[in-house]
């Protein structure tokens, strides 16, 4: 058994943005595509929290797609516990299936309105046969009590619930296949922060009770650094530094994710004085060559505007930037 | 103490359904000062957007102010006819909503909507008018501001438009702001630098600012001093720094304690057990009662006023009830 | 905000029904109420026809020719009989006409709308769900019939169809005609509305858990997606089933529609029509009212049911 359980290697997509073929031929445009994610590379070990951030179009939400087999990558490969995901066959990734599951932002539009909540947490359980009959509903009973509500909330329906007890029985069902791994697509940001200490707690003594494995996916720097070991950051679909946790938020290497923390707003007024941060993130359809942060970047010399930078061992973290890989900063 | 800016007072905001009414804001004061930023933090359904739209009189029916009265420089603004309340907004209290389009007119250039507010409060020329807007854009940190002006909010990104909306609320240099969420829509990156242009630019022109957010982060960095909304009611008011570092209210205590720090490396957060109660269900005496850690007798029967605790700061909590009673006792 | 019921109000699901928006929109709707009665009163009568009809207008035995063209509450001039609504050219009495006319209409309004909504619903699942070819090709046919009107598609369809069938089955079959006539023109409406419903549904989240655990296409679309399409499809249903019930009795007037002896409220119509301007008006004006009534009445229920399921719209 290795110690990695899910392997991501060059892993691409575009999605096609064109206009409709009619409008094409008349206003004389090419086919545009956005890169939604260009040549990923990352590795989670087992028992591990690991986190992408971003912002927005930084492809986190396409990457937690492409592995859970929401979407079909354009190029590069995903390999589950040395085996490697092939959506397309259906009996061999059945198997694998029921070995992730997925926890989804919003917690008013992950849970099917005119189901039960029983019904909902059972899904999977029947989906990959797993129970039958009598065993279902007590197996349902057992999962809401292990999050926290009771087992006599499987009769009612979602709306009967609040935010943060629909986030609980979305992760209930995503426990109830059994899985080893979960990707979590930004699990609390629709919730209040209250809610969301509730819902990050419970998911660490689950990590701890079942062994579990995260992917963690999040805007939100405070949430990452509480609940993970290693850390991807993306901008606009390229990794552009991963480290563990403790170095990223002390020794950040790469000056986009330096930005990133200066942006955080500080709670313990310590009264440090923040860079000012420049720029906005540019528009996917149209990155800017070389590295796609240098317009934004107080480093960018010739070089990154001509050349994309692959990620170079710096100190222990992983940094796509030319500055850091000749040493100037 | 001088004459507060905005002063509310026992503000009651009611929505009837069908099945009674729902109490939205209950009893709530508070003031504002000349060119203090108020930061007012809660959770989703604790009423600050509610609050933030009751002051300008923009509550939709079939809601309404049920009690209390909102006090403008000592002038009562809530009884207002609605063509009064319009002239106010705008002239006297500008406003910076979550969502830049929803306070954009799509159809209109940004030259074109900035011209007409400040015409509309300040007697100008077109082209004084418009001087002032390219300056005011320039000042919000649009980059080229002179030909910017003329396009239209399509044509801007996200954190652009919101730097035009802080612009156009600010036009007809109002004495009170009040921005609902107005980094919320933005990225991480953006964010800060929206806070940072709202906080300059007010502080240049001596506006007071009503900051409604449910990020603490934000308030920590942008206000002078917070309010803490729970369930419709005050819980906690005082200056910033003391609410932060050291909270009174066993709520706002919870909530500090519940927000993941970079810094912080404690294996699990402070949690603050259940969620709030929906407005048809709140329990009688305090509201937080059944998630109160520190509960007693009192607080599941009598709904506690809040009580000062100096320095202009109040806690509505039974455990500082005491201060009252000493209080009684010297006299 | 109020919508929720109380959480600890187990209670059974016909309070809850009872309890519910819907119920609570229709009653304090003044017009839904009415509307609903109107048509329950028509539709019981249609149902309880062979009970309620004091004659039985299909039984040429029971007719005497000599009381055609009896006038509404007068007694008739050669046999005394005294009829309600009076009598048709062929003696029957028009109220028990009207009742079983109203039988047919019905009938064939209800069949057709099951028929066009079964149709149009999965051609607008699949369309939605599936995207890309079968969206384009379901999309266009949808659009080419919508450049007819609907009854020139219906009258189509009905000579297409009698063509294929030998006479000696004409009679019997007009009625399953009718229904596939009607159903036909008019599914467009519904695959419309579940594609483009099923184009918003099939992105939420509940949808995507679904396929992350491999669930069969097939059991997504009718487990998942098509309890969260139906309430658009209900609305569109009930204002369909007026328009059925008026297109039944238009082609009925046409001469296309069911058959003389198995009269429906457009026969009846058609039939009335003849003695109009000889001073008979009975004959034409009560079946052209229990119509009036039925399709008013079922057009404003489906009005309010649009309001009522759709609370942005209040």
């Amino acid at each position: 058994m290795s110690d990695v359980l899910l392997k991501v290697e060059g892993l691409t997509r575009y999605f096609d943005v064109s206009k409709p073929w009619l409008n094409r031929v008349i206003e004389r445009e090419d086919r545009q595509f956005l890169t939604a994610t260009a040549d990923v590379n990352f590795e989670i070990r087992r028992g591990e929290t690991f986190a992408l951030v971003g912002e927005s179009g930084s492809g986190k939400s396409t990457i937690a797609k492409m592995i859970v087999g929401l979407l079909e990558p354009s190029a590069g490969r995903i390999t589950f516990d040395d085996q490697e995901m092939n959506f397309a066959s259906g009996a061999a990734m059945r198997t694998l299936r029921r070995r992730f599951q997925m926890i989804f932002q919003d917690p008013y539009a992950s849970l099917n309105p005119r189901w039960h909540v029983g019904d909902i947490i059972a899904e999977p359980i029947r989906t990959f046969g797993l129970a039958s009959g009598n065993a279902i509903s007590r197996e349902v009973g057992r999962l809401l009590d292990t999050v926290g509500l009771s087992a006599s909330d499987a009769g009612k329906f979602p709306h009967e619930f609040s935010g943060g007890q629909r986030q609980r029985i979305a992760i209930a069902r995503a426990l109830s296949s059994r899985p080893e791994f979960i990707v979590c697509d930004e699990p609390t940001s629709a919730l209040d922060v209250s809610v969301q200490a509730q819902i990050l707690n419970l998911m660490r003594d689950l990590q701890d009770e079942f062994g579990l494995t995260y992917l963690l996916i999040s805007h939100d720097l405070s949430v990452v650094r509480h609940m993970s070991n290693r850390i991807g950051v993306l901008y606009l679909g390229r990794l552009v530094e991963v480290a563990d946790g403790k170095t990223l938020f002390t020794h950040p290497r790469h000056p986009y994710s330096r930005m990133l923390l200066d942006a955080v707003p500080d709670l313990t007024l310590s009264g440090r004085r923040r860079r000012q941060v420049e720029g906005e993130i540019p528009n996917p359809i149209n990155p800017p060559p070389g590295c796609a942060f240098h317009p934004r970047c107080p480093h960018a010399f010739d070089r990154c505007r001509q050349e994309i930078p692959q990620p170079v061992d710096a100190d222990g973290s992983l940094a796509a930037c030319f500055a850091v890989e000749e040493g100037r900063i | 103490m001088a004459q507060p800016l905005l002063s509310v007072r026992d503000l009651v905001v009611e929505f009837p359904t069908r099945r009674g009414t729902l109490r939205a804001i209950d009893k709530v004061s508070f003031d504002i000062q000349e060119g203090e930023v108020l930061g007012m933090v809660g959770e989703s359904g604790a009423g600050k957007s509610i609050t933030g739209a009751a002051i300008i009189g923009l509550i939709e029916p079939p809601g309404r102010i049920a009690g209390g009265e909102i006090r403008l420089r000592g002038e009562r603004i809530d009884n207002l006819r609605p063509e009064a309340l319009r002239r106010i907004r705008g002239r006297r209290i500008g406003m910076v909503f979550q969502d830049p389009l929803t306070s954009l007119n799509p159809l209109y250039t940004v030259a074109q909507q900035l011209i007409e507010t400040i015409r509309t409060h300040i007697d100008l020329s077109e082209r004084e008018a418009r001087a002032r807007a390219v300056a005011l854009l320039d000042r919000v940190g649009i980059p080229a501001a002179a030909r910017r002006i003329d396009d239209y909010p399509h044509h801007f990104s996200g954190g652009m438009r919101q730097r035009v909306v802080i612009a156009l609320a600010l036009a007809a240099e109002p004495e009170l702001v009040i921005a609902d969420e107005p980094t919320t829509a933005l990225d991480v990156s953006v964010q800060a630098q929206i806070i940072d242009v709202l906080k300059e630019i007010c502080a240049e022109r001596g506006a007071a600012v009503m900051l409604i957010t449910h990020d603490m982060g934000v308030i920590a960095e942008t206000a002078d001093r917070v309010a803490v909304l729970y369930a419709g009611r005050l819980a906690e008011i005082g200056p910033v720094r003391d609410v932060i570092t050291a909270a009174e209210h066993p709520y706002t205590r919870g909530l500090m304690g519940s927000i993941p720090t970079l810094t912080q490396t404690a294996d699990r957060l402070v949690q603050i057990p259940g969620s709030m109660p929906r407005l048809n269900a709140i329990p009688q005496g305090c509201a937080f009662n059944p998630r109160c850690p520190e509960v007693f007798g009192r607080c599941r029967v009598e709904r506690p006023d809040p009580i000062d605790r100096g320095s202009r700061r109040q806690v509505a909590c039974w455990l500082y009830d005491t201060a009252k009673a000493e209080e009684a006792g010297n006299v | 905000m109020s919508e929720k019921t109380e959480p600890n109000a187990p209670r059974g699901w016909l309070y809850r029904a009872w309890d519910s928006d819907v119920s609570y929109s229709f009653r304090t709707s003044p017009v839904a109420i009415s509307a609903g009665l109107v048509a329950v009163i028509i539709i019981l009568m249609a149902i309880f026809a062979p009970w309620l009809a004091p004659y039985d207008p299909y039984d040429p035995s029971s007719l005497d020719l000599m009381d055609g063209f009896t006038p509404p509450m007068e007694p008739n001039a050669f046999t005394g009989n005294v009829y309600w609504l009076g009598t048709d050219n062929q003696g029957r009495d028009i109220f028990s006409t009207i009742l079983y006319g109203a039988r047919i209409s019905l009938f064939v309004g209800f069949a057709a709308v099951v028929f066009a909504m079964v149709l149009g619903i999965a051609a607008g699942l699949a369309a939605g769900y599936r995207g890309g070819w079968l969206d384009s090709l379901l999309m266009r046919v949808a659009d080419v019939q919508l450049s007819f009107p609907s009854i020139l598609i219906a009258l189509l369809i009905f000579g297409v169809a009698r063509g294929f069938i030998p006479p000696a089955y004409r009679e019997t079959m007009a009625i399953w005609v009718l229904i596939v006539a009607i159903g036909l023109s008019d599914w467009v409406q519904y695959a419309r509305v579940v594609r483009g419903a099923t184009m918003v549904e099939k992105n939420k989240e509940y949808v995507q858990a679904a396929r992350v655990i491999g669930a069969h296409p097939f059991k997504i679309l009718v487990r998942h997606i098509l309890p969260n399409v139906m309430g658009p499809v209900l609305v569109i249903a009930t204002i369909g089933l007026a328009l059925a019930i008026i297109a039944e009795a238009t082609l009925s007037f046409l001469g296309v529609g069911v058959p003389p002896t198995q009269p429906s409220l457009g026969t009846l119509i058609r039939i009335g029509q003849q003695y109009l301007f000889s001073g008979e008006w009975w004959i034409l004006l009560f079946p052209a009212v229990t119509l009036l009534a039925l399709a008013l009445a079922v057009n404003l229920l489906g009005d309010w049911l649009r309001d009522a399921l759709n609370p942005r719209l209040r």
